[in-house]
């Protein structure tokens, strides 16, 4: 391969893991919007989707592919979002007016149940998590989607893998845009995230619009979850703790709040990483992201697209 | 003079390894209470950020991790400096010092999460860079073996129980005695003033990026001594992963689990947490296996594999139900059960 090809190469790789990471950051940028809660347990809940999802592949064995990878698409979000709109019912609801670390221990203590209920689901005597035998051991995840190169014979690589990413992840975001700019749900999460006691005062119900935001927070999860899977066909359970760093870094660079800081967050990170395993060395990846994170907080404390904050007295 | 909890509890503390003599099991107590004096000490240099100034770190173990190497370096005889055990102590702290002045400088103006964030950052920066570099750290092996600490001619030697027992319980009273008289100073009135409201201090004439830029160093200090006093014990710098952000998690549990801002609340914050995690599932996973009650190759039956859901639990409970934690501050108390009359 000539450089050329290995850049391109590794800016296919960096594009694919980067929209992973985004579809993570934007379920924590909007939680982070709407109630200033740094989600801990959203990577986990990531995590507990691609267990979800093995575990829908395992249930719907012998079915054709394309009508798995719709059932996966359906079921896997649809139970991420009802986990985490379920979390903030019985935990996060309560503390509203708490202090702010009372929710975010709270999230803490979240992540910690995830982890372990994604070591208890390892354990699970079926044939795709090796009848239970080694519930902590990393889990094969099967490839559904074919790893054949679109672009012929060329040295570099863009799979089937990658263009899934692609047309899953592309028309969720704008989907998700329209959503929150142009819908009446998507207009109360703004006023709520802009001013949670005035919108109160509109006629809106801000614990129903901040349950909906965890919903669709965590059905985003969920897709990242099925994505993820079929992209790296490998899951365990301690893979939460990676991706929500990530994501988290992600949701943080754009600037924590806004939706498309999010997504350009997680491209930079995903990037970040392949050129720095590329060119650097794969055991500086983690020191170079953070440091790109803490420079550029230094220099840009609002994060890259974030808005301006003027503290109010 | 009404006995404050915090004396209490070095004195009761003391007693231990004197009833241990009579009892064994006063003595297998003790063991464990060591790992505990030195999260104590880790906790109690967090609780000067987030306790008193309300500033969220989320990397503490990254400074105790720096502790740790940095007193290696100074004390193994692999490296030309080769000091002894208290002035390798007293490096290290200073050490620990400067690097919480280093981070703080260019990152304590930033708002509260994102502050959060950057410790975050940091403590997987210094991890990994201590794995990375392996021609000084020596990567995951650590720095070992680590000569043994001196007092006056007295030789700590690794199988003695009661001299480490009573180092780190020396330790702690001091760290405990400085932590009261700071939070009896100027400099703690200043610091509460911070986390209750930084515009109305700094309109009192507090300089917020200063204290603020002080409790960091002197937080982070803390956190190293607690390394090196931890490498001291081990006989080794301990390799890299032992300090990752679940050491950092604990140490916040500790704190907010006892109750922020209040030095005996940590003490027993300490106990708690600590105790739950290695006292109480030890004993009970090795009790079943001890009368085999319990496969090895079922996942759900060890208890040791309902470690995170039970701490989990408890941290979401606490919040719901206690979030001034188990033995909070005056200060926090009143601020969040405002209707109660004050304890008279």
């Amino acid at each position: 391969m000539t450089g050329w090809e290995v850049f391109l190469q590794q800016l296919i790789i960096g594009l694919s893991n980067g929209m992973i990471i985004a579809l993570i950051a934007l379920g924590y940028t909007m939680v982070y919007g709407i109630i200033e809660l740094i989600n801990f347990a959203h990577g986990d809940l990531f995590m507990l989707g691609c267990f979800a999802a093995l575990t829908v592949v395992s249930l719907t064995g012998g079915l054709p592919v394309w009508l798995v990878l719709m059932l996966l698409l359906v079921l896997t979000p649809v139970f991420c979002g009802s986990l985490n709109w379920l979390v903030d019912r019985l935990a996060y609801r309560h503390l509203r007016d708490a202090t702010k670390l009372a929710p975010l221990v709270s999230a803490i203590g979240v992540s910690f149940v995830f982890l372990n209920l994604g070591l208890f689901w390892g354990g699970l005597p079926l044939k795709v998590f090796g009848f239970g035998k080694a519930a902590a051991a990393p889990k094969d995840f099967p490839t559904l989607v074919s790893n054949a190169n679109l672009l012929g014979s060329s040295n570099v690589e863009f799979t089937t893998k990658d263009l899934l990413v692609l047309v899953i992840t592309v028309p969720l975001m704008v989907g998700l845009t329209l959503f929150v700019k142009r819908t009446r749900a998507g207009k109360a999460m703004r006023a709520v995230a802009q001013d949670r006691l005035a919108a109160q005062l509109m006629g809106i119900d801000a614990n129903r619009v901040i349950g909906q935001t965890f919903l669709l927070g965590g059905g985003l999860a969920g897709v990242a979850s099925v994505v993820a899977s079929l992209y790296n066909n490998t899951i365990y359970f301690q893979m939460g703790y990676r991706a929500g760093m990530d994501a988290f870094t992600a949701a943080v660079l754009g600037g924590i709040g806004s939706l498309p800081g999010a997504v350009l967050g997680g491209l930079c990170i995903g990037l970040a990483r392949a050129f720095a395993d590329q060119y650097i060395a794969t055991r500086w990846t983690n020191v170079i992201v953070f440091a790109i994170l803490i420079l550029v907080l230094v220099f840009r404390p609002s994060g890259l697209l974030g808005a301006k904050h003027r503290e109010k007295v | 003079m009404k006995l404050r909890f915090h004396w209490a509890f070095l004195l009761i503390a003391a007693l231990v390894p004197v009833v241990g003599l009579f009892v064994p099991a006063a003595q297998s107590l003790g063991e464990l209470l060591r790992p505990i004096f030195i999260m104590a000490i880790l906790a109690l240099g967090l609780n000067i950020l987030t306790g008193f100034t309300g500033i969220l770190n989320l990397g503490v173990a990254a400074f105790m991790a720096l502790g740790a190497y940095v007193y290696a370096i100074l004390t193994c005889d692999i490296y030309p400096f080769q000091f002894g055990f208290w002035p390798a102590v007293l490096l290290t702290v200073l050490v620990g010092l400067l690097a919480g002045l280093m981070l703080g400088l260019p990152t304590i103006r930033l708002r509260g999460d994102y502050l959060a964030i950057v410790t975050l950052g940091f403590g997987e920066i210094v991890q990994d860079s201590l794995k990375n570099m392996d021609v000084i750290t020596k990567g995951t092996q650590g720095i070992n073996p680590l000569p043994a600490p001196t007092f006056a001619g007295y030789v700590f030697r690794s199988e003695t129980y009661a001299p480490w027992y009573y180092l780190f319980l020396g330790f702690l009273a001091l760290v405990v005695l400085l932590n009261r008289n700071l939070q009896r100073s100027r400099v703690g009135r200043a610091w509460i003033a911070i986390r209750e409201d930084e515009l109305a201090a700094s309109c009192m004439g507090v300089n917020p990026m200063k204290m603020k830029l002080l409790a960091f160093s002197l937080g982070a200090a803390q956190c190293s001594l607690a390394g090196a006093l931890w490498a001291s014990f081990l006989g080794s710098s301990g390799e890299p992963g032992n300090y990752d952000f679940q050491v950092s998690i604990i140490a916040l549990c500790i704190v907010i689990v006892g109750g922020m801002g209040n030095i005996a609340g940590v003490l027993l914050g300490a106990l708690v947490v600590v105790g739950c995690n290695s006292l109480v599932l030890e004993t009970f996973t090795n009790f079943l296996k001890a009368h085999e009650l319990i496969s090895s190759t079922n996942v759900y039956t060890a208890p040791g594999n309902w470690k995170y859901m039970l701490f989990g639990l408890a941290l979401i409970l606490m919040m719901r139900f206690k979030p001034e934690g188990l033995l909070p501050s005056r200060q926090v108390k009143a601020e969040l059960h405002p209707h109660e009359p004050p304890p008279s």
